[in-house]
């Protein structure tokens, strides 16, 4: 924790949120620090709260109690247009692109209110190369895989501070997960924060500098992945006791106990070839 | 030639039709909002033309975008006070609010400029000239000056929409206001801006409408609502030239329904409808049909 909070003030400051669906109590309590810098991933199963936790610092849930701060400033009870404007952007669940606006159309209405930065839709254009010639496109025909690259293109060029990624990897073949986590690298390079939500723990793992997991509401565990067993990602992650635990963490092809390091010597970003990796 | 006749004059009609219509689609395409009180506003528009015309002499046709600036900040206000309250109690209350709005204005309107009904006069001899093609055909030029207003109106309403920063909010908006939020934009503006511009389009058509007609206080649900409604639901629903479409088609109906028998032109116009209903229920120029 020292390496962290030498780095200066949290960029985003969550203090013991509870937030509740109707009656139910969705988040117990919850505190998170993400410094500069970080990619700081939320793991836990279905139901956990992460994409509760995610929504409410988007501000797109209102918290019952506890706080928001982002960049020294209280911004609990600020509408979420206020928040992107800010530098909060998310990449919500299921990617949620406009469907009858173009591909280009999407971009521009993420842009609309954008901070100064260095993204723009010619740069997203870069990092994409197939979107130049498929600008004028709906993207209700396109793949998953694609449509997750517009929202990530539509988040970026607002210009973000701190992107927040909820579940990219759902409803993607694997391979295309790879693809869109290998884009991660060159937006941390452009100085942006990361704050994701995954339930592929395997993948969280690999990218994140610090992790937190959610269980029912709860936190269960957080350090970083150099700080956590296997053993306690899985009781972390179903509960204390759980006889059948570790399944899914199972693939996973690196020991925790090994912390990746984002640069070129890992073999986790084979995806990338030499000219697009960073750090 | 009377037939022709006919569908030339049902022509015409259907570009003011239009003009009712292309505001109440816009606000149900973007709110969900089915504004009741649409009718109304057309006549709030007329009755504010013979106002500004009584007390400053300005002449008829200068009313007209003094009248739409008027309306499109009544537009914007309703939106975000009244109608935005509504939209987060869910769209029964909308009918309601829109519904009960429309008792108001027309009882408004009838305790201050009484239940006579009165003429927007544009006071030269441009709205009685018409020129005629051929022995049967007569189109007069005001008709025709309409139509190619109404023309004018969704061309500009349809560069708007995909050319401009609003525009596309507003169909992003429509698409998915959550989605538009996390991009910064604050649907609750964008709804307005959106109320403005159908507010600003019944202000002409009103105006319009009497200037050929003239103004009572009920005609505002009696058939001005109507024809809207008829006409977005033949044209189809979300699509600005379906409203085009669709006012053409009944006013064409209405025309040759009353060329067979005066008092079939309504009934024509409705059968239509109808008929439209229940062939194509999603109207001429949409796809299929939406869930």
């Amino acid at each position: 924790m020292s390496s962290r909070t030498a780095s200066g003030a949290p960029l985003l400051d969550v203090r013991d949120l509870v937030v509740h669906h109707g009656q139910l109590r969705a988040l117990s309590g919850i505190s998170l620090a993400v410094y500069p810098g970080e990619v700081y991933a939320l793991i836990g199963a279905n139901g956990a709260g992460k994409s509760t936790l995610l929504r409410t610092i988007a501000g797109l849930h209102h918290p019952t109690s506890g706080s928001i701060s982002y960049d020294g400033r209280d911004v609990t009870g600020l509408r979420p247009e206020k928040r992107a404007t800010a530098g909060i952007v998310m990449v919500p669940e299921g990617r949620r692109l406009f469907p009858t606006l173009s591909l280009e159309e999407n971009l521009k209405v993420g842009g609309s209110f954008a901070r100064k930065g260095p993204w723009d839709i010619e740069r997203v254009f870069e990092l994409f190369p197939w979107m130049k010639e498929r600008r004028g496109q709906k993207t209700a025909q396109m793949s998953g895989g694609e449509q997750q690259s517009v929202a990530i293109g539509r988040a970026l060029v607002a210009n973000p501070r701190v992107l927040l990624l909820d579940e990219l990897s759902l409803g993607l073949a694997p391979v295309i997960v790879q693809r869109i986590y290998g884009m991660l690298p060159q937006i941390l390079e452009s100085g942006i924060t990361v704050l994701l939500v995954e339930q592929d723990v395997s993948q969280a793992l690999r990218v994140a500098t610090h992790l937190q997991c959610l269980l029912e509401g709860h936190t269960t565990l957080e350090g970083t992945p150099a700080d956590v067993t296997r053993e306690q990602v899985e009781a972390a992650y179903f509960g204390a006791g759980s006889a059948d635990a570790g399944e899914e963490y199972s693939q996973s092809p690196t020991a925790p106990h090994t912390p990746p390091h984002i640069d070129g010597s890992n073999p986790l970003w084979s995806g990338l070839t030499t000219s697009s990796r960073a750090c | 030639m009377e037939w022709v006749n006919d569908i030339i004059q049902g022509l015409l009609t259907g570009g003011l039709y239009a003009l009712f219509a292309c505001g109440l689609s816009l606000m149900f395409g973007v709110m969900k909002v089915v504004n009741l009180a649409h009718g109304d506003l057309a006549t709030v528009a007329g009755y504010i033309g013979v106002g500004i015309i009584a007390i400053s002499h300005v002449p008829v046709l200068w009313s007209i975008p003094i009248v739409v600036v008027l309306m499109a900040v009544l537009g914007y206000i309703l939106q975000r006070s009244l109608i935005e309250a509504a939209i987060s109690r869910g769209e029964l209350t909308t009918l309601i609010v829109t519904f009960g709005l429309s008792i108001i204005i027309e009882n408004g309107l009838q305790q201050f400029f009484t239940a006579n009904s009165r003429g927007l006069g544009v006071g030269d001899s441009f709205i009685t000239s018409s020129f005629t093609i051929g022995s049967q055909i007569t189109i007069a030029y005001f008709n025709l000056a309409i139509f190619v207003l109404a023309v004018v109106v969704l061309l500009g309403l349809q560069l708007f929409m995909t050319h401009t920063k609003y525009g596309r909010l507003i169909r992003a908006v429509a698409d998915d206001r959550e989605a538009a939020q996390l991009s910064g934009a604050d649907y609750r503006h964008v709804f307005g801006i959106a109320a403005a511009i159908a507010f600003g389009t019944v202000a002409i058509a009103g105006i319009c409408d009497g200037m050929i007609t003239t103004l009572s206080p009920t005609i505002g649900t009696d058939t001005i609502l109507l024809f809207a409604f008829a006409s977005v639901v033949i044209g189809g629903l979300g699509s600005l030239w379906g409203t085009l479409l669709g006012g053409i088609v009944l006013g064409v109906a209405q025309a040759i329904g009353a060329q067979i028998n005066p008092n079939w032109e309504p009934l024509a116009g409705y059968a239509v409808f109808l008929l439209v209903l229940v062939v194509r229920p999603q109207g001429l120029t949409s796809r299929g049909a939406q869930s």
